[in-house]
C-alpha cells in the first residue's frame, strides 16, 4: 500500500487554524522522510474560498471538499470527506491536528478504516523506513514511543509541538463531492449555542496564565485575567479552583483536565500538585509566582518569584502593559 | 434501553509514574489504581438513567488485568447490574486492537447505548470510543454534558460542549457516547451496594483475537527540566521578570 501522507486542514471561519498548519508542517517532514507525496484536505462548507485565500500551501495535491453538511461539529461528514481524499491520495499516513475536533475526527476515521492510531504526537520520525511517534502519556508524567507496523495509520499532532511549513504552491488542486451518509443511524444537531467569539482553547494557546487556591475566592481571579490579557494569553485554573466552582471545567489544567504545552506557562498561587504538574510540565517556559518558596511548582519552573500574588500580579500586569506601550 | 459502560483501570492521578526496568510498562510499586475518572462519570450517569427508568440494564465492560475485578465490583456497588472482564494478556495493546476487542465484546452484548469517558487518563489517547462507534456503525456523540430520554423513541437527546459551543443533539440507538466533566458527579458506593455487588454476575473471558497496528518501542520518563532561577521576592522580582519576558523570551 502506498505511503503517501494526507493532512486534514481544520478551518475556523474563513481561514485555516494554526494547529492545522502545524500538522501540515509535520506532514511535509514525514512525506519527505518517507520519500512520498504530501496531500492535504480542506473539508468545509466554504472550502473553496478557504483554499483560495490560504497562504501558499506546500502540498503536492490539495483536496477540496465543499458541502453545507460539513458545518457540523459532529465528525460524521468530515470523516466521509477525509476518507474520500484518503482514497484519492492513496494515503498511508493520515495526520490530524490534535485539537478537540481533530482528535474526534481522527478517532472516527481510524475506526472506519480499521487503521492504527497515535493521538497527540509531539514528534514523528522515520527510522529505517519505520514511522515512530513520540507522545506524552499520563498527562506528561511519561513519554511513549510507538512504531506504526501497518498502514493506514492515523497520527494526531499536538498544538504548539510542530512548526508550520514554509510556503510553497500546491502542485494541483482537486475538488471532490461529499459522499452521502448511507443508512447507518447518525446523530443530528438540533440546536447550537455558539459564543460570539470563539475563545482560544487552552490546549492551543501560546501563553497560559493559571491561578490556584491562593486567590482565596473567585472574586480575586480578575488578577489572573488581567495578567493573561496583558500577556495576550488564556486563563487556566488548578483542579482545586475548578472543584470549588470558582472557574469553569474547561479551564482546568492537569491530568483530569487539559494537558497544555504553551510557549509560556505562568502559574500563580499554584503549589504544584503532581496531577497539575503533569498537565503543564511540557510547557516550553514555566514561570511560577508563589509565596511558599518550598512549593513543588518551583521544581519545574524556569523562573520564579517568591511572593504574594495579591502584591506581585498587579505590579506585573502594570509593568507588562507599560513595557508593551513603550 | 440497555447501556454498556466501558471502564478502564488506571493509576490514580496522585501516583508517580515511573517506567519499569523493562522500559515498556509502569513500575507498579506504590501505585494505587482507580476507575478512570471520566469513565466513572459515565457510569454514574448510566446508573442515574436506570434509576430514572430510561435504562433497563447497566453492564460494565473492562479490558484489563485479572485484578480489575476490584474496579468492576466497585462499579456494581455503585449500581451496575453485571460486569464483563476481558482479561488482558499483553503488556501493550494499541488503540486499534483495543477498539477491535471491545467492539467484538459489544457485538455480543448488543447494547442500545455504549458509554465511555472521553479519554482514559493513562494513555490520554481519546480515540477508542470513536473507533468503536465507527467499527460498529453506531451513532456517535462526544463530550456529552447532559442526557435525557426521548418519549416513544429508542434515542437520547444529549447536550455536548465543544470548544465553548453548546449543542443539543438527537442520537438514535445504537450509539456510543463519551462523558465530559459536568455530566454527573460520581457517588460513593453505599455499604448496602457493596454487599449486593458481591452477588452480582461478573463474567471473565479472554479478549477476541486482534493484532496491534503499532509496536511499543519504549516508555520513558519525560525529559528533565533544567534547574530554574528565583528572580526575587515580592514585587521586587517584577522588573527582572519583565526583562526576561521581553529580552530572553521575546513574548512582549
Amino acid at each position: 500500500m502506498s505511503q503517501n501522507v494526507l493532512v486534514f486542514l481544520e478551518t475556523d471561519g474563513d481561514s485555516l487554524r494554526k494547529p492545522a498548519l502545524e500538522a501540515l508542517g509535520a506532514g511535509r517532514a514525514l512525506a519527505d522522510g518517507l520519500g512520498t507525496q504530501l496531500h492535504a484536505v480542506i473539508a468545509a462548507p466554504n472550502a473553496s474560498a478557504v483554499a483560495g485565500s490560504a497562504r501558499p500551501l506546500p502540498a503536492d495535491v490539495l483536496h477540496v471538499v465543499e458541502d453545507a453538511a460539513l458545518s457540523t461539529s459532529l465528525s460524521g461528514p468530515a470523516c466521509r470527506a477525509v476518507r474520500t481524499a484518503a482514497t484519492a491520495a492513496a494515503a498511508g499516513y493520515l495526520i490530524f491536528p490534535a485539537t478537540v475536533r481533530g482528535r474526534d475526527l481522527l478517532a472516527v476515521t481510524a475506526g472506519a478504516l480499521h487503521a492504527g492510531a497515535a493521538a497527540d504526537a509531539t514528534a514523528i520520525e522515520v527510522i529505517d523506513g519505520t514511522v515512530q511517534i513520540t507522545r506524552p502519556v499520563f498527562a506528561g508524567k511519561a513519554v511513549q514511543i510507538v512504531a506504526a507496523r501497518r498502514v493506514p495509520f492515523c497520527i494526531g499532532t499536538r498544538p504548539n509541538a510542530f512548526a508550520a511549513p514554509t510556503d510553497g504552491e500546491p502542485g494541483s488542486v482537486v475538488s471532490h463531492e461529499l459522499p452521502s451518509a448511507g443508512d447507518a443511524p447518525a446523530a443530528t444537531v438540533e440546536e447550537v449555542r455558539a459564543p460570539e467569539v470563539r475563545a482560544v482553547d487552552l490546549t492551543e494557546a501560546e501563553i497560559v496564565v493559571s491561578g490556584g487556591r491562593g486567590f482565596k475566592g473567585p472574586e480575586n481571579f480578575h488578577l489572573v485575567e488581567e495578567l493573561a490579557a496583558a500577556l495576550g494569553g488564556v486563563v487556566g485554573a488548578s483542579r482545586a479552583v475548578v472543584d470549588a466552582g470558582w472557574r469553569p471545567h474547561d479551564e482546568q489544567v492537569g491530568q483530569t483536565g487539559k494537558t497544555v504545552s504553551p510557549k509560556l506557562y505562568v502559574a500563580c498561587a499554584i503549589s504544584g500538585a503532581i496531577q497539575h504538574l503533569a498537565g503543564m510540565s511540557s510547557s516550553k517556559v514555566i514561570v511560577a509566582i508563589n509565596k511558599d518558596a518550598e512549593a513543588p511548582i518551583f521544581k519545574v519552573a524556569d523562573y520564579g518569584i517568591v511572593g504574594d500574588v495579591f502584591e506581585v500580579l498587579p505590579a506585573l500586569s502594570a509593568a507588562i502593559r507599560e513595557a508593551r506601550a513603550g | 434501553m440497555k447501556i454498556v459502560v466501558c471502564l478502564k483501570r488506571v493509576p490514580d492521578t496522585t501516583a508517580k509514574i515511573k517506567p519499569a526496568a523493562d522500559g515498556r510498562t509502569v513500575d507498579p510499586q506504590g501505585v494505587e489504581f482507580i476507575i478512570s475518572p471520566y469513565d466513572e462519570i459515565a457510569l454514574e450517569k448510566a446508573v442515574q438513567l436506570k434509576e430514572a427508568g430510561t435504562a433497563t440494564q447497566v453492564t460494565v465492560l473492562c479490558l484489563g488485568p485479572a485484578n480489575a475485578t476490584k474496579e468492576l465490583r466497585k462499579a456494581m456497588a455503585i449500581g451496575a447490574d453485571d460486569a464483563v472482564l476481558l482479561t488482558e494478556d499483553r503488556d501493550f495493546r494499541d488503540p486499534a486492537a483495543t477498539a477491535e476487542v471491545l467492539a467484538a465484546a459489544l457485538t455480543e452484548l448488543a447494547p442500545d447505548v455504549v458509554f465511555c469517558g472521553w479519554k482514559a487518563i493513562d494513555n490520554d489517547s481519546a480515540t477508542v470510543a470513536g473507533m468503536i462507534a465507527a467499527r460498529l456503525d453506531f451513532a456517535y456523540a462526544s463530550f456529552v454534558v447532559g442526557i435525557e430520554g426521548v418519549e416513544g423513541q429508542n434515542a437520547l437527546r444529549v447536550r455536548r460542549e465543544v470548544e465553548g459551543t453548546e449543542e443539543q443533539v438527537l442520537v438514535p440507538a445504537p450509539c456510543v457516547l463519551t462523558a465530559q466533566r459536568g455530566l454527573a458527579e460520581p457517588r460513593f458506593a453505599s455499604l448496602k451496594g457493596i454487599m449486593k455487588a458481591k452477588r452480582k454476575p461478573l463474567e471473565t473471558k479472554a479478549p477476541a483475537d486482534a493484532e496491534n497496528a503499532s509496536d511499543l518501542v519504549a516508555l520513558q520518563p519525560p525529559p528533565p527540566r533544567a534547574a530554574g532561577r528565583i528572580l526575587g521576592e515580592g514585587a521586587a522580582g517584577v522588573p527582572e521578570l519583565v526583562r526576561v519576558l521581553r529580552d530572553d523570551l521575546g513574548v512582549l
